[in-house]
């Protein structure tokens, strides 16, 4: 029943944030002074104008325009790329995939240090190692991602020559949305693991610190004192009796944080070169390709609010507790 | 046994709405950049940690940190103390800088950039606007999201009128023009203005009825930040920048809005909903205090006890979430200029110093380090502050 609750108020919560994004992204292209075709394309010719005024639907009124724009997208239709033609859901298919790869792998290089490190530190906190990993922490949260990525294509890519700084290589992700293309998975990691790492890098520190200060109540329960009363040695506390019952905030951030790596994957992609939203978002921008970017702006963000959604639920299905907490709230 | 701190509560593990107020913290970040924000009234720091009794010697570099950064940017601007013109090129010392491949120009102690002009005047300059934009659009986030988060924290739970019909109304306003807009105009076929009226005025009322009957502002008015926190921050200020900002551009060059004011719009827009749900979680818990209830008993007005009672104690916890939003700010202002969004060039920031040199990075990365490590140092600086602000203010390591 709680659960029930839950998905009703979610779904709700879904279509107002469903309505508000596409409201808000059709007020975008009439923020545009004037014709907005001649801030779209200044150099086209009278026909193309005359194209994009129809495809906008400009001639109709205003909410027959906002009406056609939301039948369009439920039936995704997300227009056209003004200087080639092209649907721009056809350059989504090419670009999400590689967007979602990074930012798994960011996300799983992220978990794979912070456990460890947040561990560690619960394990001997108040010392000086786990001083020195806080404030390295600390350091790194005051480390710009761009910069990060300035400094690890410059030391890594083009001083040690270890790893390329910029290209792409297709995935195991990519030919599920486009079959011509097939996947060379070495070279693709060789080509995502720097900007893997950089987006990673902001997240360990958050996570480290959150699991450390889970991990230090969680340390201080009736059961691990049990456990070590049972002569249970400590490496088999921490990681099998210690960090489950410490892990659920984490998971829930590092689930919430999706939003944190769409962004800093944005930006992350055009400094690398890598061919995903981010990069197609920059390049929209370069060439004032609005209605492109427009669109970009409604997938990431319809993206993010489903995402959020199913993780919300998954929660709900596997913790009861957070049921009945959210189910009030 | 040292009891649990607040802080590391699991979220399934709320057992009273007072614990939940002090547990309103963001984890993740803004614009990409990872960061950690709490707030509340009650803080449970970092276990070990002692408090000094002075500010600390980090604390003084830190400050010491941002009274030069800040008075470099001031003097650079007003022209006090130039250090040369930040316009002017010099051919012979194009992309040579201390770790360039080109080698260094003498009289340039931190090279040049692609267009051989000085980098110094260009850093500090930059200086300025970054920080401009950042506590710009930081001070307008706090304006608007401190006073609504305010509002919502103090009547949360409490019935009033007059707030809650002003919040439903404007959410139903909204609404209405949309739904009602479309209704109207698409499917019985009114005139667009009339369509829109009808649907403004119709929902406006609808919510403004809902909010005075259920009289519960807090409930219209988190709703609001949780439907914007639900889109991506950096999407939503690249696309209000890059949309505002085409429109500056076209609007016969020069017409429209100057980029560091569309930043701040920008800047200022994302921060509203997470600046006011961290304020209202602050504004909460101390809403809850006995002296509010002794203000309330002697018969002073709602908002008299919001801005006597509540305000003050709440500011110092803001104060630490506003240096370290300066900061994300700072991030955001470099991440918008990658991205083609930026402050537009000649006028120099530390963002577009980056963007604009980040084709020279293999070859002259001087350019691109040096305002790296600015940013760097300064956000640094700023979350040192804001950390250390949020101790001093610790009502439990305050020695309650």
């Amino acid at each position: 029943m709680d659960l029930a609750k839950l998905i009703g108020r979610r779904a709700v919560q879904l279509l107002v944030v469903l309505i508000v994004v596409s409201f808000f992204t059709f007020l975008l292209i009439r923020l545009l002074p004037g014709d907005p075709t001649d801030a779209i394309i200044p150099f086209g010719t009278n026909e193309q104008k005359q194209q994009l005024r129809e495809d906008l639907g400009l001639e109709e009124g205003f909410f027959q325009q906002y009406w056609d724009y939301v039948s369009g997208l439920a039936q995704g239709d997300l227009g056209h790329q003004y200087s080639s033609g092209r649907p721009v859901s056809d350059l989504v298919e090419q670009s999400l995939p590689v967007s979602l790869q990074l930012m798994i792998y960011a996300q799983i290089i992220a978990l794979l240090f912070a456990i460890p490190f947040g561990i560690f530190a619960a394990y001997r906190a108040g010392t000086r190692s786990d001083r020195a990993l806080n404030t390295s922490a600390f350091a790194l949260l005051a480390l710009p991602n761009f910069v990060l990525a300035l400094l690890l294509s410059y030391f890594i890519g083009a001083e040690l020559k270890w790893l390329p700084t910029s290209g792409y290589a297709p995935g195991w992700l990519d030919p599920i949305f486009d079959p011509s293309r097939t996947p060379d998975i070495p070279e693709h990691i060789r080509y995502l693991l720097l900007p893997a790492i950089t987006l990673a890098v902001g997240q360990i520190a958050v996570y480290m610190r959150l699991l450390r200060s889970d991990m230090i109540a969680t340390l201080q329960e009736n059961f691990i004192t049990m456990a070590k009363a049972k002569g249970i040695p400590n490496r088999r506390i921490l990681w099998r009796h210690a960090l489950r019952p410490s892990s659920l905030t984490l998971l829930t951030v590092a689930g919430l944080n999706v939003g944190t790596l769409i962004g800093g994957a944005i930006v992350v992609e055009v400094i690398f070169g890598i061919p995903g939203m981010g990069q197609k978002i920059g390049q929209a921008i370069f060439s004032r390709e609005y209605v492109e970017l427009q669109s970009y702006v409604v997938v990431i963000a319809v993206l993010f609010v489903l995402i959020n959604f199913l993780i919300d639920f998954l929660y709900a299905v596997v913790d009861p507790r957070i049921r009945r907490a959210r189910a009030t709230t | 046994m040292p009891e649990r701190p607040p802080e590391t509560a699991l979220v399934g593990e709320i057992e009273s709405p007072e614990e939940e107020i002090v547990e309103e913290s963001i984890e993740g970040g803004l614009l990409g950049q990872s960061m950690e924000i709490r707030a509340g009234a009650v803080y449970a720091g970092g276990e070990g940690r002692r408090r000094a009794p002075g500010l600390g010697f980090g604390a003084w570099i830190a400050v010491g940190w941002m009274v030069f950064i800040v008075a470099i940017a001031v003097m650079a601007k007003t022209g006090i103390l130039t250090w040369g013109d930040a316009e002017e090129s010099f051919g012979s010392c194009a992309r040579k800088g201390p770790i360039a491949d080109e080698g260094t120009a003498s009289g340039f102690l931190l090279g040049c950039d692609s267009n051989g002009r000085d980098m110094i005047p260009r850093l500090a300059l930059g200086a300025w606007t970054s920080m401009l934009v950042a506590t710009g659009g930081i001070i307008l986030g706090f304006f608007i999201g401190g006073s609504l988060g305010l509002i919502a924290g103090y009547f949360s739970g409490r019935k009033t009128k007059f707030a809650a019909v002003l919040a439903a109304g404007f959410v139903g306003g909204v609404f209405g023009l949309i739904i009602g807009g479309v209704f109207f105009a698409v499917v019985i076929g009114l005139d667009d203005s009339l369509a829109g009226i009808i649907g403004v005025i119709g929902g406006a009322v609808l919510g403004g009825v809902a909010g005075y009957r259920k009289g519960d502002v807090d409930t219209y008015l988190t709703g609001v930040f949780n439907v914007l926190l639900s889109v991506p921050a950096i999407v939503l200020a690249l696309s209000l920048s890059a949309f505002l900002l085409g429109s500056a551009d076209e609007a016969a060059k020069g017409g429209g809005l100057p980029p560091e004011v569309v930043l701040i719009i920008a800047i200022g827009a994302v921060t509203i909903p997470l600046i006011g749900r961290i304020s209202r979680a602050s504004a909460l818990s101390w809403s809850q205090r006995e002296f509010v209830l002794a203000a309330r008993a002697q018969g002073a007005k709602n908002g008299r006890i919001m801005v006597r009672e509540v305000l003050p104690n709440v500011l110092p916890a803001m104060f630490s979430i506003a240096l370290l939003g300066i900061a994300i700010a700072i991030v955001a202002e470099g991440a918008l200029a990658i991205l083609g969004v930026g402050v537009r060039p000649p006028t120099p920031s530390w963002g577009n110093i980056i963007a604009l040199d980040r084709g020279n990075l293999f070859k002259s990365p001087h350019i691109v380090f040096e305002a790296s490590i600015l940013i760097f140092l300064t956000v640094l600086a700023l979350n040192f502050l804001g950390d250390v602000v949020r101790s001093r203010f610790d009502v439990r390591e305050g020695g309650l």
